[in-house]
């Protein structure tokens, strides 16, 4: 097996509130291996956004990264000066955001926002807008030529998204980060969006870190899934293996809510009872122990450590279990 | 664009239709009887009353103010009862020397608040933005006939580095850039921290919005994303403030137009008023009015041109 592309290690990130230190995210592991496409899934708040804005270290002002890793090929992204960061945004790693009505600057025309992107690029403005051109053909967008003098505004939000993914694409990445790229989107544009994405991953054979709240949308398109709860990954693996066969006590939840499970997806995720635990104060033991329906004592003590190979989970009934 | 120049064009005349509407009435209703204060004390009730009648002012206001959109309909703005010249050319005879004054004094604010308060917002808490900070508040709060009086005491009377008083030689373009400068300053200097305050918070919140993120997830250099995604969007309201600020800088030109003798419009009406010249008054108010309805037409057209949201009709 290759390299993994990305390679996120026991990564943990807060944010200063007047609270206290918010802990977003808690000793993070898990990769993103060459050529696949990985999903990542969990309720609102669980930290999504602030994993993906840490790897291209765009984070909010008041966020610390405390520790951890975060190999792309090999080098660490957290040890590299800004220059170097900045050389690898748009060009090794893109991204696509969560809003497409926000994420496209809304005074300047499509065609010169992609031109933009071709920074790097030693082309005229003419052969930019040509490459321009072919990509929105490629992420399937009716006649090209004339969406490059529109702007933003003017496109219905399929399109624009459709932009923003066609921008993405035009680096050629190794790495493509989409956050919800398809939440606001209606269900048919969501699966032509999906479908197109992976054609896209084919040709291209860059790897996808892909996040939705969407388990049906992750079963369609990921070849591996990673559960987030709270801040931390609670189970990780094949896609096949966790749906087929949840670990975890939340995962189970997730998937059991969801009747049809993948054949049948809802458009979000299912709701489970209770709420997120407190961030600054973190209860002692598992994270997930308030909502979970099979506590043995030992949960309260101490935190489960994710375990297993190829698929993981963290959670001390596996232990007693083996 | 054409389209929203014309509707926006069309707005103005109404807005500036009713304004002077408006202004004619107020100074008419203003305490003072004209015909008493332009022949003096002595005057005889037949020669007042053969005064009020030929400047019209026996009949009533409408009709007044039909007579005088008549008369603007050719052109004409009336006679001065003094001089007995046209009211159109001595209006026009002082407007440039208050446009130049007014259009300076702004340009220069502009042209060093607005990287000012780009700065600041870039460099936020640097000691650059600490000191526009403290500058700024500190020059809105003192009125620009105060800074004239002391810029006038202090370069022109105590350091002579420039002339205190007129608008310089006619024809010497040098000498009347010369006569520029102070009255420039003393009007100009308040709006240069309110500029770059202006600036600097839109600024700050343009930053802030996912465009701007989605601009730095690719890379783009910082200094094509402050000027081509984000000043750009941060000169709205700036631009709209601006066309509303030439306004109440017409009132600031009358101030330094007294303080350092210059001739201009502001001193035109200053003394016009004291006499009850209605005629001049009208005439001034009129092209000061109508200049500041065009200045705000301006910033709209700007706005449209910076942010392709608003050339659109609402609901198109
Ligand atoms: N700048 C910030 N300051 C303080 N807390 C923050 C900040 N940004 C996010 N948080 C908190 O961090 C936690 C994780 O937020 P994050 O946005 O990463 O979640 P998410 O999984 O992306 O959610 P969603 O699905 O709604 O996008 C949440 O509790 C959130 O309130
Ligand atoms: S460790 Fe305990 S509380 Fe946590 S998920 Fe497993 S069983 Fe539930
Ligand atoms: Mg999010």
């Amino acid at each position: 097996m290759s390299q993994p592309v990305l390679k996120i290690r026991d990564l943990s990130v807060s944010y200063q509130t007047e609270a206290g230190p918010l802990q977003a995210l808690r000793d993070v592991t898990f990769a993103v291996p060459a050529g696949k496409i990985i999903g990542i899934v969990g309720e609102s708040g669980c930290g999504k956004s602030t994993l993906i804005s840490t790897i291209i270290r765009l984070i909010a002002p008041n966020a610390r990264i405390g520790k951890g890793s975060i190999l792309f090929k090999g080098d660490d992204l957290l040890r590299m000066t800004s220059a170097e960061m900045r050389a690898l945004r748009g060009d090794e790693i893109s991204m696509v955001f969560q809003d497409p009505m926000t994420s496209l600057n809304p005074v300047r025309p499509i065609g010169r926002q992609m031109a933009d992107v071709q920074h790097r690029d030693a082309l005229s403005r003419r052969e930019k807008n040509a490459r321009s051109e072919s990509m929105l053909g490629r992420v399937g967008i009716p006649d090209p030529a004339a969406q490059l003098t529109r702007y933003p505004h003017q496109l219905s939000g399929g399109m624009r998204q459709r932009v923003a993914i066609a921008m993405a694409l035009m680096a050629e990445p190794s790495l493509l980060i989409a956050d919800e790229p398809t939440t606001a989107l209606d269900a048919t544009l969501e699966v032509q969006i999906i479908h197109r994405l992976q054609e896209l991953q084919r040709d291209f054979g860059c790897s996808i870190l892909f996040i939705s709240h969407h388990l049906g949308v992750i079963a369609e398109l990921c070849d591996e899934v990673v559960v987030m709860y709270a801040g931390e990954v609670v189970e990780s693996g094949p896609m096949r293996d966790v749906f087929l066969e949840p670990r975890h006590p939340y995962t189970r939840k997730l998937l059991e809510c969801d009747p049809a499970r993948i054949a049948e997806p809802t458009r979000d995720l299912p709701v489970i009872e209770g709420s997120l635990p407190n961030l600054v104060q973190l209860p002692d033991g598992c994270i997930f122990r308030e909502r979970c329906p099979k506590t043995i004592e030992r949960c309260g003590l101490q935190r489960p450590r994710l375990a297993g190979d190829g698929h993981q989970a963290s959670c001390h009934l596996l232990d007693t279990a083996e | 664009m054409l389209a929203f120049i014309i509707r926006r064009g069309l707005l103005s005349l109404l807005i500036l239709f009713l304004a002077v509407s408006l202004l004619f009435g107020m100074i008419h209703i203003a305490p003072g009887d004209p015909a008493s204060v332009m022949l003096g004390p002595r005057a005889t009730p037949e020669l007042k009353a053969e005064f009020a009648r030929r400047m019209g002012l026996d009949q009533p206001l409408v009709m007044q103010l039909g007579t005088f959109y008549a008369r603007l309909a050719h052109g004409d703005l009336g006679v001065d009862p003094f001089s007995e010249r046209k009211v159109s050319e001595i209006v026009f005879e002082q407007l440039p020397f208050t446009l130049i004054l007014v259009l300076t004094a702004i340009g220069g604010a502009s042209l060093v608040g607005i990287p000012l308060g780009c700065f600041s917002a870039i460099r936020r808490n640097s000691l650059l933005d600490r000191l526009t900070a403290v500058m700024s508040v500190a020059f809105i709060a003192i009125p620009s006939f105060v800074v004239a009086l002391y810029l006038l005491l202090w370069l022109a009377v105590s350091l002579r580095w420039f002339p205190a008083i007129g608008a310089g030689e006619t024809g010497n373009y040098a000498d009347q850039a010369r006569h520029l400068v102070l009255p420039a300053v003393a009007l100009g200097l308040g709006w240069v921290g309110y500029i770059a305050r202006l600036v600097r918070s839109s600024m700050l919140e343009v930053m802030e919005e996912n465009h701007i993120r989605t601009a730095r997830a690719f890379g783009l250099p910082e200094r094509t994303i402050i000027v081509h995604y984000a000043l750009r969007i941060a000169l709205l309201p700036t631009v709209t403030i601006l066309g509303m600020g030439i306004g109440s800088m017409l009132s600031g030109a009358l101030f330094a137009e007294i303080v350092f003798s210059r001739p201009g419009i502001g001193k035109l009406l200053y003394e016009a008023v004291l006499t009850r010249n209605y005629p001049i008054v009208m005439g001034a108010v009129l092209v000061t009015t109508g200049f500041f309805v065009f200045s705000t037409l301006v910033s709209d057209v700007v706005n449209a041109m910076l942010d392709p949201r608003l050339r659109e009709r609402p609901g198109e």
